[in-house]
C-alpha cells in the first residue's frame, strides 16, 4: 500500500506564555496535545472544534511556521518535521495555505499582480507571456475581475481579499491546501463558488484538502472524512456519514445541534454546554471534555478515554458505549 | 423617531481607475431595542456602510454624503472630538478583522480595561477586574491569566471574541456588529448571540448586524435588509423575508444556503450559485444592477432602473418583475 500524502503522528505543541524574572515561562499552553491522522492524495479531511481548541496550530506545525514540541509530520514517506530550511524549499511548494484573516495575511504594499507572481517566481513555474496568462487565469479560478490585478488588498471587501488568498495558494500549483476558514467571509453565492472551484480543482489536480472550518454545513458538503477536536485532542474522527449520521462523543453531539439553522420559524433544540470551558494551561484531569458533558460519571473525571474505534474507519474517545440518552434530548 | 436614521447614504472611494461608488444612496433605520440585519454579496458595501455610520472612512480614500441622524444628532456634522466620545461609548462597532482592529503591541487586558478607564472613568483595578469579567462572557477560559497575553498569541475565534469584550463593555446604545461570529464554532457563536440579546434586553440596545450566515440572521433579526452593488434591493420583517423573497437576487441567495443532511444521502451534489458577476462600481449603471445576473430580466430591466416600491407593509424590493407579480405563496 502506498503512504498517505500526509501523515501526522503524535503532534504535540506547547506555547510557552508569560514569562518569570529569571526568563523562564511561567506557564505553557497545551495547543496540539498528542495527535495523529492522515491525509490521502486527492481527499478533504476537515478539522472542526472549539474556538481555540488548536486546529490553526495543526495547520502551523505542518506548515512549520512553528516548531513543533513532540511528533512527527510525513509528506509522502518523508519526514519534514526535522529537515533543514534549505531542504523545505520544495515542500513549501507543494503545502499551501489559506488563512483565516485575509487581510493580515496579505502584504498591504503590494498589488495583486505581485502577491500572486511571487510563489510562481518563487518556485519558477512561468515567466514572461505565460506568467501573465497564469495571473489571468488565476484571476478567472477566483472570479475576480482581471483588471483589479493591479490595486492594493485595502481596495477589496473582505471576501474579495480571501479570494486573492486562494489564487496565491494555487498559484504554487500545490499537492496540498491548508484552508484555515477559507470560506468563512464569504456569502453564500460566492462560498458556493469557491467550495465548487476547489472542488473541481480537487478532481482536475489531484489536489489534497485539510479542511479546518467551524461551517458544518460546508463541511459536511466538502469532505469525505471529518476530525472533532476538543482541548487539542481528537476526540472522533470517521466518515462523514459516521460523523453526522452517528456521532459517539457527546461534544460532537453538542456542536451539531447548536447549528443555527436559516429558517425563522423553527428554532431547534441544542444541547447548551454548561460549565467553563476548561483551560489549555491547566487541561483538566480525565476526560477533557468532563465538566461539561451531561453524560460524564466518575471514571471520566479520573481516567482520560483513549481513542477506541467504533466501525472501520471511525473512531471516538468516550468511556460510553451508548451517548443515545444525549442524541435522544438533541435532535428533533 | 428611530434612533439611528440613515438617508440616502452614498460612500465614494477615489482609486486610479476612477471613482469606485462602494454605496450609492442606501437609506434605513433601525429602533431602539431592534436588530436589523444586512445581507448581499461580498463587496456590495455591507463594511464600508457601517465604517461610514461611525466615519471611519478617511477622507483622503473616500467621501461620505448624505445623513446619519443617532438619536437624532447628525453625525456627519459633529466635530471630530464629539465623534470620538460616541465610538466606543453610544455605538460600538465589532470589526470584521479581528486582528487589524486590535493593537499588536499591547496586551488584551490593556486593550480592554482602556476602553473602560476612557468611557467609564473606572480606576485601573476596577478596570482590570471588569476585563477579566468580560472575557468570562465571551468564553475564554483562564481570564486572569489570559490578560497578559498579547494579540498574536490567541487563535482567531479567541481574537473575535475579545474585540467583542470590548465591543460590549460600555453598554453601547448601537452596536454595529460586522461578521461577529464568523471566526466561532457554533457553540460559542451561541453564547456570543445570548449576549447581543442580553445587551438588547439590558440597555435597550440596537443592533445592526451584518452577516453571511443566514441561520444567525434567521435567529437574531426582526428585520432584513438586502444590499447589492451598493444599492438597498430589498427590506423585510425577517419571517416574511425568508418566506416570500421578492427580489430574484434575495431569491438566489436563500437558494445557494447549503442545507445539512447531504452525508444521510451520500450523494456529493454542487452547491447552487447565483452565476455571473457583481457589475463594476466605477462605471455608472444604467437599469437595474442586477439584470446582467438575472433570469427574469427583460428591455425594462437593463435601460430603467427600479425604485424601492412597498410590496407588502413593511416589505420593500427594488425590482420590476416583482412589481407585476402575485406573491407567491
Ligand atoms: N479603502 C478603499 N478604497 C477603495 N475601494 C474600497 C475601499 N474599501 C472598500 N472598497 C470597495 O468598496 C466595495 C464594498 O466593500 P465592502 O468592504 O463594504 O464590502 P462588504 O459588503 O463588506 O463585503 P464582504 O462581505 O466581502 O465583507 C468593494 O468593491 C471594495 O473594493
Ligand atoms: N503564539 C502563541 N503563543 C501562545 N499561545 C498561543 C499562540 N498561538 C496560539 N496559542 C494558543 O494555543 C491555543 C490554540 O490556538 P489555535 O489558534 O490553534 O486555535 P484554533 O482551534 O485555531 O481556534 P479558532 O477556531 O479560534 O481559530 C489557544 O489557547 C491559543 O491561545
Ligand atoms: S468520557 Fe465521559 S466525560 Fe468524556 S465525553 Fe464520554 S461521557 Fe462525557
Ligand atoms: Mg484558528
Ligand atoms: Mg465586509
Amino acid at each position: 500500500m502506498s503512504n498517505p500524502l500526509l501523515q501526522v503522528n503524535d503532534l504535540v505543541k506547547h506555547y510557552p506564555v508569560g514569562r518569570t524574572l529569571s526568563g523562564r515561562p511561567k506557564s505553557v499552553v497545551h495547543a496540539v496535545d498528542g495527535l495523529s491522522f492522515h491525509v490521502d492524495r486527492g481527499e478533504t479531511l476537515s478539522l472542526v472544534g472549539e474556538s481555540g481548541c488548536g486546529k490553526s496550530t495543526v495547520g502551523r506545525a505542518i506548515l512549520r511556521l512553528v516548531d513543533i514540541t513532540m511528533g512527527q509530520i510525513v509528506l509522502d514517506g518523508r519526514r519534514i518535521d526535522d529537515i533543514s530550511q534549505a531542504s523545505l524549499h520544495p515542500v513549501r511548494r507543494r503545502i499551501q495555505v489559506v488563512f483565516q484573516d485575509p487581510f493580515s495575511s496579505l502584504n498591504p504594499r503590494m498589488r495583486v499582480r505581485d502577491i500572486l507572481a511571487e510563489p510562481i517566481r518563487n518556485f519558477r513555474l512561468a515567466t514572461g507571456q505565460d506568467l501573465e496568462r497564469r495571473l489571468g487565469e488565476l484571476m478567472d479560478m477566483v472570479q475576480l475581475p482581471r483588471d483589479s490585478l493591479g490595486r492594493l488588498p485595502h481596495e477589496f471587501s473582505g471576501g474579495q481579499r480571501q479570494r486573492i488568498g486562494i489564487a496565491r495558494a494555487l498559484a504554487a500549483k500545490p499537492d496540498l491546501i491548508i484552508c484555515d476558514e477559507a470560506v468563512s467571509a464569504l456569502d453564500v453565492s460566492v462560498k458556493a463558488q469557491v467550495v465548487n472551484l476547489l472542488q473541481d480543482l480537487q478532481r482536475d489536480l489531484g489536489l489534497a484538502l485539510l479542511f479546518i472550518s467551524h461551517d458544518l454545513a460546508i463541511v459536511e458538503h466538502m469532505t469525505q472524512r471529518i476530525a472533532v477536536m476538543y482541548l487539542g485532542k481528537i476526540v472522533e474522527i470517521g466518515e462523514r456519514r459516521q460523523i453526522f449520521g452517528d456521532p459517539r462523543h457527546p461534544y460532537t453531539v453538542a456542536l451539531m445541534s447548536a447549528l443555527p439553522t436559516p429558517d425563522p420559524e423553527t428554532r431547534r433544540r441544542r444541547v447548551t454546554l454548561v460549565g467553563d470551558v476548561p483551560s489549555p494551561i491547566d487541561p483538566p484531569p480525565g476526560c477533557r471534555f468532563h465538566g461539561r458533558c451531561p453524560l460524564a460519571g466518575e471514571t471520566c473525571r479520573r481516567i482520560e478515554p483513549d481513542l477506541r474505534q467504533i466501525a472501520p474507519g471511525h473512531w471516538a474517545a468516550c468511556h460510553l458505549d451508548d451517548i443515545s440518552a444525549m442524541t435522544r434530548d438533541a435532535t428533533v | 423617531m428611530a434612533l439611528l436614521e440613515v438617508e440616502n447614504l452614498q460612500t465614494h472611494f477615489r482609486t486610479p481607475e476612477g471613482v469606485n461608488r462602494a454605496v450609492e444612496g442606501v437609506s434605513f433605520h433601525v429602533e431602539e431595542g431592534e436588530t436589523l440585519a444586512i445581507v448581499g454579496e461580498s463587496g456590495c458595501g455591507k463594511s464600508v456602510t457601517s465604517m461610514s455610520l461611525m466615519r471611519l472612512i478617511p477622507p483622503s480614500a473616500g467621501r461620505i454624503a448624505g445623513s446619519i441622524r443617532f438619536d437624532g444628532r447628525d453625525l456627519l456634522g459633529l466635530p471630530e472630538r464629539e465623534m470620538r466620545s460616541i465610538r466606543g461609548n453610544d455605538i460600538s462597532m465589532i470589526f470584521q478583522e479581528p486582528l487589524t482592529s486590535l493593537n499588536p503591541v499591547l496586551t488584551i487586558g490593556y486593550q480592554i480595561g482602556e476602553t473602560l478607564r476612557l468611557h467609564q472613568g473606572l480606576s485601573a483595578a476596577e478596570a482590570r477586574a471588569k476585563a477579566i469579567e468580560m472575557l468570562t462572557l465571551v468564553g475564554i477560559s483562564e481570564p486572569a491569566r489570559r490578560i497578559a497575553c498579547y494579540p498574536h498569541e490567541l487563535s482567531g475565534g479567541m481574537r473575535q471574541r475579545v474585540m467583542i469584550a470590548i465591543a460590549l463593555a460600555c453598554n453601547p446604545r448601537l452596536l454595529i456588529a460586522d461578521e461577529p461570529t464568523t471566526a466561532l464554532d457554533v457553540t460559542i457563536q451561541a453564547q456570543i448571540l445570548d449576549l447581543m440579546r442580553d445587551l438588547k434586553q439590558r440597555v435597550g440596545a440596537a443592533i445592526v448586524l451584518i452577516t453571511h450566515d443566514l441561520g444567525v440572521v434567521a435567529e437574531m433579526a426582526e428585520r432584513v435588509m438586502v444590499m447589492y452593488a451598493g444599492r438597498k434591493v430589498e427590506e423585510a420583517p425577517v419571517a416574511q423575508l425568508f418566506k416570500t423573497p421578492r427580489h430574484p437576487y434575495t431569491r438566489g441567495l436563500l437558494g445557494a444556503i447549503p442545507r445539512l443532511g447531504s452525508s444521510l444521502t451520500g450523494r456529493q451534489e454542487r452547491l447552487a450559485e447565483i452565476p455571473g458577476q457583481v457589475p463594476s462600481l466605477k462605471n455608472r449603471i444604467t437599469g437595474c444592477v442586477f439584470a446582467g445576473r438575472c433570469s427574469q430580466a427583460d428591455e425594462i430591466c437593463r435601460t430603467i432602473a427600479p425604485g424601492l416600491e412597498t410590496k407588502a407593509p413593511g416589505h420593500f424590493a427594488a425590482c420590476h418583475q416583482a412589481l407585476r407579480e402575485e406573491a407567491p405563496s
